[in-house]
């Protein structure tokens, strides 16, 4: 199908008073790598449990690969190929690594490919994954033995167990040293390559202009600027945002 | 192993329980032995919901005094017999834990437990003031002196639980080993991640309901013809509502098995207690086990013997346990 894979139209979210996200219109193409940038409390992360189905909106609509889905609960939009990982992870705790992302390979992934996996191709793919994000050997572990940079891993791993065709990445570096950012954009390049259009929220600027094809900046609720990345760092609404007058 | 191995060996052992207890001859066995089935089957149906999904439910005597009085009512409406009536009450069990659900399971923690207490308190209200099941008077069920091929009534009473337990067991290990099983866990561990993942977490926390109330009302079904007096203030017992939770909290509430052992040790206790010293101290029991679990050994006796000996542990349930991985 052409056309965009997602597609959001004056999408807003009030809290009460307060307008969170304020008639935001984007669009994501097939395959593509964007990143959405934003001072804290900018409205990403509403934007995204909006898109996500975490939240529902109050105006506006949300469109994936053609179908409207803003009135689908959570795990429906999951299965129809949108997976996220989350800004502070949020393992399974008493399943193992293997078990985690067995999980959406069970509830999602089998949705998507609209067939029943045996449990040895369930092991197989779970183990690709594991090899992809470097945990090939903390299978049999607890979420609670791994390390902060092991755990961000886990969850987009678990992410991509969904099979999913657009990742949300919800600030997957936060905390992290340059090392381990490097090797987080490597990853999520990585699963770009595999086919996935990948949606990267993040307040590490080097690791966004090293990822991102397409840039997207929200201040207060409102998208201020969309475009090549060298071109919207220079922006001066952008500049202003984030500098100050 | 398979499923249906296990459920072969649990009957096999089931019939060797029952030819023993036959063999010992004493009645007091099967009275005994009634109470401590009964006990293992309410212990894994709360922790379908309760260990499986960590829903915690504080309404257990509801469901089975559900069953119970479901129990009454044909008894007077029109006699039926018992497994009959097991199969009624768990229907009428099952029906309100799904209405229980859809009106509670979108509270979490103390209050959707709040909700679950509130629940049997209304029912009984509902039940003290209905008359035809017998009213705040209660009602007498006069069962049989015996029944065709078994003989003697609680024996068949007994054997109706044994068999019931077997059912209980068999389901609650066979969840835990599933797709549904993996759904209910996630759900335990972070539901909105649950529900990023894919898992329908509210379609699954309703058929958690149905099946834990349906388990609590075949419990309760032949509770009337055990006890042959039943009224309100005995079927929607404090002893059952705390019984239930602290059997698999002692055992262990993230696999079958804790309950299992929970529910033999404490119900034994209790039997022992009761016969031995007061019917009082069996409560006693219970709290004195449940403080000292929840202070030294929070994952009960199995979260003990996993924790001394990890060869004891899992591994992956359902790589080991099924070719397919089959919806619920």
């Amino acid at each position: 199908m052409s056309g965009p894979l997602l597609e959001v139209a004056n999408l807003g979210k009030r809290f009460g008073g307060f307008v969170a996200l304020d008639g935001i219109d984007l669009s994501v193409a097939r395959g593509e790598r964007v990143g959405l940038i934003g001072p804290n409390g900018s409205g990403k992360s509403t934007l995204v449990n909006c898109i996500c189905g975490t939240l529902a909106n109050d105006t506006g609509l949300v469109s994936f690969d053609g179908e409207r889905i803003d009135r689908l609960d959570t795990h429906e939009r999951t299965r129809r190929g949108i997976a996220r990982s989350f800004q502070l992870p949020r393992p399974f705790a008493s399943l193992t690594v293997a078990e985690n992302l067995l999980v959406p390979m069970l509830y999602a992934g089998n949705a998507r490919a609209g067939a029943r996996r045996s449990a040895t191709e369930l092991a197989a793919r779970g183990a690709d994954l594991l090899q992809l994000v470097g945990l090939a050997d903390k299978a049999g572990h607890r979420p609670r033995d791994l390390t902060q940079v092991e755990m961000r891993k886990l969850e987009l791993a678990r992410a991509m167990a969904a099979e999913p065709r657009l990742l949300i990445a919800d600030e997957s570096m936060a905390g992290l040293s340059q090392v381990e950012v490097a090797e987080i954009v490597a990853l999520l390049i990585a699963l770009n390559e595999r086919g996935v259009t990948i949606i990267l929220i993040e307040h590490v600027m080097r690791a966004v202009m090293q990822f991102s094809q397409r840039l997207i900046v929200l201040v207060s609720g409102a998208k201020i600027a969309d475009g090549a990345p060298d071109a919207v760092i220079r922006d001066p609404q952008v500049e202003r945002a984030y500098l100050g007058q | 192993m398979r499923s249906w191995v296990f459920f072969l060996i649990c009957v096999a052992f089931a019939a060797g329980v029952f030819g023993g207890a036959r063999l010992v001859g004493n009645d007091y066995a099967f009275f005994a032995g009634y109470v401590v089935l009964q006990f293992i089957v309410l212990a894994q149906a709360w922790n379908i919901l309760g260990g499986y999904t960590g829903y915690v439910n504080f309404g257990s005597a509801a469901f089975f005094a559900l069953g119970a009085y479901t129990a009454v009512f044909f008894h007077k409406f029109h006699p039926l017999p018992i497994p009959l009536l097991m199969l009624l009450g768990g229907s009428v069990s099952g029906l309100a834990g799904l209405g229980m659900g859809y009106l509670a399971l979108r509270l979490r923690g103390a209050f959707f437990a709040i909700a679950t207490l509130a629940l049997a308190v209304v029912l009984q209200t509902l039940v003290v003031n209905w008359n035809y099941v017998g009213g705040a008077r209660g009602a007498y069920v006069i069962r049989p002196e015996s029944v065709w091929l078994i003989g003697n009534y609680v024996q068949y009473l007994f054997l109706l639980m044994l068999a019931l337990a077997v059912l209980a067991i068999t389901t609650a290990r066979g969840i835990e080993r599933s797709r549904l099983g993996y759904g209910f866990a996630a759900i335990r561990d972070d539901e909105l991640a649950a529900e990023a993942c894919g898992v329908p977490t509210l379609r699954l926390k309703l058929i958690a309901t149905t099946l834990s109330g349906a388990f609590m009302g075949m419990a309760g079904a032949p509770f009337p013809y055990y006890i042959g007096y039943v009224q309100p203030a005995a079927a929607f017992g404090l002893d059952y509502a705390v019984n239930s939770i602290a059997m698999p909290m002692i055992g262990g509430t993230t696999t079958w098995i804790g309950p299992l052992v929970g529910a033999i040790l404490v119900a034994s206790l209790q039997q022992w207690a009761t016969v031995t010293i007061s019917s009082e101290l069996g409560l006693l029991v219970v709290g004195l086990l449940l403080v000292g679990f929840v202070v030294v050994a929070p994952g009960g006796i199995v979260g003990l013997v996993r924790k001394h000996f990890p060869a004891a542990s899992p591994g992956p349930r359902l790589g080991r346990e099924s070719k397919t991985a089959d919806a619920p």
